[in-house]
């Protein structure tokens, strides 16, 4: 392939390409009422945040960020295990994610300032050669994600690969039921935006029971800005023309059948029971956890560890209604009060593309009326040559 | 969810290969994606490439898109 | 105090909102904050004090970068750099500094006359005057490796330059590309330097006093050292109370920055630079100044954003698609994630 790639890159960034897409979807979305998109991905969230796309989109186009980073949605008791662990010696190994979440009290963040050794990975490959460098150690590898960083466990615990004095504290949960759970609320989704690169893995077929049994289209989608700006788009003509259907605009890397290897590998390490997610409660099969046969490997298992209940969210925070689209930020008597980006109390003001920080960086003032701030960026969004 | 960036992949050794994302080049594993040859672009996520770009999928994509683009001298989307 | 917690955390070091409150509740009760028109409370890059009609800049500074040799410098280079450029910021022309090195035993020689050497290269190029400075050592495992502390003083020649004199109507420039330095640290935590060519852009900028005398019309200076690009417009915005209006696709950033902190879902915006300069200029004088800057080797100066008047203390960033974001100060240091 030579660089045509780079070309259709550049012009899933461009603001031609933009401008046609986003006129196409003024034209649509006219004559329908409130359509709620829900997308269950940090990382299409980074990218709608980053690319101020909610501010060229028309005011009944709902763009809502559901349960879908693991910042998010991992329960404050297995973050306080975690932390139990790494104030005991043992040493942790963590996707830079979870630094500065907060547990019942602390977060790993507060925990390496009180002695405890806590050291961010790229990989779970760096993870195995950290402690192939320390053989005397015992690390600890805090294995959060979906099913696209599960798949980047599985294979060199599948193979063997993995040295004694590293374990795992599995915390890898899955997507669609999270979106099934969505879709069961009675307010929930009008249509789905799935996030990519889950679907490398996971493919499209487990998204077709939402436009099957409830009636909800599911659109697939990359992450440049016109990957989600195309899938809105999708969602707005389906809807206008009253259809309802799955559709992978993410074409280009995700399969109908997804990676077969990859979920050949997850599925021999790892079995899928009910989980925990925060501010939610327990989903059914939604959770991955090691098989008998790879126990050795789970940290759990190897140092006793017994997950208490934590406080997930603080008493009259209201982070479990806003993750799944129930509330917004403004509802919340903490938020832009106590609850800010520097004291977070719930875990949508900790994560980077949580709601409440989103709505805080806007300070949206009571009753979520457009703030000045928002009004001087469609200001300059109006004006600018 | 999982930030995925595409990158070329220029060399392969064994279960890994040398990928470039512009202007940068690494080593990732290809455990999951075993049959990438140079020339391929594939999608990395945590050191792992996860999955090979299909080429005609995203030729289709850069003509459609073109097309739409170029047919219509599109005023930038600040004069809406 | 309370509200800060009871440890000293590494956030409290990034040179933010954390480092400002804490510094703030310390130095609350001194009473003597000023000597000049740049004083304890202004938190600039330089302090700036008045004797009769001369008026000098002094500045401190303490460098603890892990790796001590990097591609693009050493702790040295950098500690010299970043004192004249914090002197540059501020209008003055560097004339002098003294250096504090603190060592832990057994740290090799041959290492402490490399950095020793990068300081004196710099100082004597520029004609600056080494005055003294202090030296020692501490045991073993008490310190790893060295912490170069300097401080440097200055003729003042333009202005001074303070941050909170962004005028409206000005002209945002950066003398080259974003997040090198940043970049480099980054790619060094998690152990990718040898595999990525991305080295520190660590250099001093004494000759943008002459640029700027030459020139005139620049109202505010900044190195955009730790926080990056983000941390010094939001100091701008706030000291001065204007809105500064960036627009992405004009700000110079080398491919392999933007693409390691895509890689690495950090913002390349909050990368230091330790060989840049952000100016707020006069509309009038922009062109002339990009122009000299140029004829003085900075090949990519570029005029990235103008300064409005609403919304007061805010930075807006005009997005590569031609739509618009806030962009935040940066809240600690940045943190590689995969979600």
């Amino acid at each position: 392939m030579t660089d045509e790639y780079r070309q259709l890159l550049n012009l899933l960034r461009s603001s031609e390409a933009a401008g046609t897409v986003v006129r196409d979807i003024e034209r649509l979305s006219r004559g329908i009422d409130n359509v709620k998109i829900v997308h269950v991905c940090g990382t299409h969230e980074h990218t709608i945040s980053r690319f101020g796309i909610r501010l060229i989109l028309p005011k009944n186009v709902k763009l809502i960020a559901g349960p879908g980073c693991p910042v998010c949605i991992t329960p404050a008791s297995e973050i306080d295990a975690v932390i139990e662990l790494a104030l005991s010696g043992v040493a942790v190994l963590t996707f830079g994610d979870m630094l500065r979440v907060p547990g019942s009290e602390l977060s790993l963040f507060q925990a390496r300032s009180r002695g405890a050794d806590v050291r961010v990975v790229y990989s779970f490959l760096d993870a195995i050669k950290v402690a192939r460098s320390e053989p005397s150690r015992e690390f600890v590898f805090f294995a959060i994600g979906f099913e696209t960083t599960a798949a980047t466990v599985a294979p060199y615990i599948a193979l063997g690969k993995v040295p004694e004095n590293l374990s795992l504290f599995v915390s890898h949960r899955l997507i669609p039921p999270a979106m099934e759970f969505m879709s069961l609320l009675r307010h929930g989704a009008d249509a789905y935006i799935a996030p990519g690169h889950v679907s490398t893995i996971i493919g499209c077929k487990p998204y077709e029971v939402f436009p099957k049994v409830y009636r909800q289209s599911v659109v697939i989608a990359g992450f440049e800005p016109l990957d989600v700006l195309l899938a809105v788009k999708t969602i707005l003509d389906l809807t206008k023309r009253g259809d309802v259907k799955l559709v992978n605009e993410y074409s280009r890397a995700v399969r109908y059948e997804g990676n077969v290897l990859a979920l050949k590998y997850m599925y021999r390490v790892f079995e899928v029971v009910d989980g925990a997610w925060r501010g939610i409660g327990v989903i059914p099969q939604s959770k991955l956890c090691l098989r008998s046969e790879y126990r050795r490997y789970d940290a759990v298992e190897r140092y006793g560890i017994s997950i208490r209940r934590g406080i997930d969210v603080r008493p009259g925070c209201r982070c479990g209604d806003v993750i799944v689209g129930r509330a917004v930020p403004t509802d919340c008597p903490y938020f832009a009060k106590v609850c800010t980006p520097n004291n977070p109390l719930g875990p949508c003001m900790v994560s980077m593309e949580g709601t409440c920080r989103i709505w805080y960086q806007f300070e949206r003032t009571r009753g979520g009326e457009v703030s000045e701030r928002e009004r001087a960026t469609e200001y300059l969004y109006n004006s600018s040559s | 969810m999982c930030l995925g960036i595409p990158g070329k992949v220029l060399e392969v050794r064994g279960d890994t290969a040398i990928v470039d994302f512009g202007g940068l080049r690494k080593e990732v594993s290809i455990v999951l994606t075993p049959d990438v040859q140079p020339g391929d672009y594939v999608i990395v996520h945590a050191g792992f490439a996860i999955s090979k770009i299909s080429r005609e999928e995203a030729l289709e994509m850069l003509k459609l898109l073109s097309e739409v683009v170029n047919s219509i001298k599109v005023p930038k989307t600040s004069s809406r | 105090m309370s509200e800060l917690g009871d440890v000293i955390t590494l956030v409290m070091g990034a040179g933010g909102v954390e480092t400002q409150k804490l510094v703030t509740s310390l130095i609350s009760d001194v009473v003597k904050r000023r000597l000049g028109p740049l004083g304890l409370d202004d938190f600039d890059d330089s302090a700036v004090v008045e004797f009769g009609e001369f008026k000098v800049a002094i500045t401190v500074d303490s460098y603890t970068i892990k790796p001590v040799f990097f591609p693009g410098g050493d702790i040295g280079k950098l500690a010299i750099s970043g004192t004249i450029n914090d002197l540059v910021a501020v209008g003055a022309r560097p004339v002098a500094v003294l250096d504090s090195i603190v060592v832990e035993e057994g740290f090799p020689l041959g290492d402490l006359a490399r950095i020793a050497k990068s300081i004196q290269d710099i100082a004597n190029r520029y004609n600056i005057a080494l005055l003294g400075g202090d030296f020692k050592v501490m045991p073993k495992g008490s310190l790893d490796g060295v912490v170069v502390t300097m401080v440097g003083l200055g003729v003042c020649e333009v202005g001074p330059l303070s941050d909170s004199n962004v005028k409206v109507g000005d002209k945002i420039v950066i003398t080259g590309p974003v997040g090198d330095h940043g970049a480099m640290v980054l790619a060094h935590q998690l152990n990718m330097l040898s595999e990525v060519s991305i080295s520190s852009d660590c250099r001093p900028l004494y000759e943008l006093i002459d640029v700027m005398k030459r020139v005139g019309g620049v109202h505010a200076c900044k190195d955009p050292t730790r926080g990056g690009l983000a941390m010094a417009l939001n100091e701008f915005a706030r000291k001065s109370n204007v809105c500064i209006v960036i627009y992405e696709e004009y700000i110079p950033v080398r491919e392999s920055v933007r693409s390691l902190a895509e890689l690495t879902g950090v913002d390349y915006l909050e990368l230091a630079c330790e060989g840049q300069m952000v100016m707020s200029v006069d509309a009038e004088f922009a062109d002339e100044l990009i122009e000299e800057l140029k004829r003085y080797g900075f090949s990519e100066a570029s005029v990235i954003g103008e300064v409005r008047e609403e919304p007061r203390g805010t930075v807006l960033l005009r997005t590569s698609i031609g739509s618009a974001r806030i962009l935040q100060p940066p809240i600690g240091a940045p943190i590689p994630r995969i979600c």
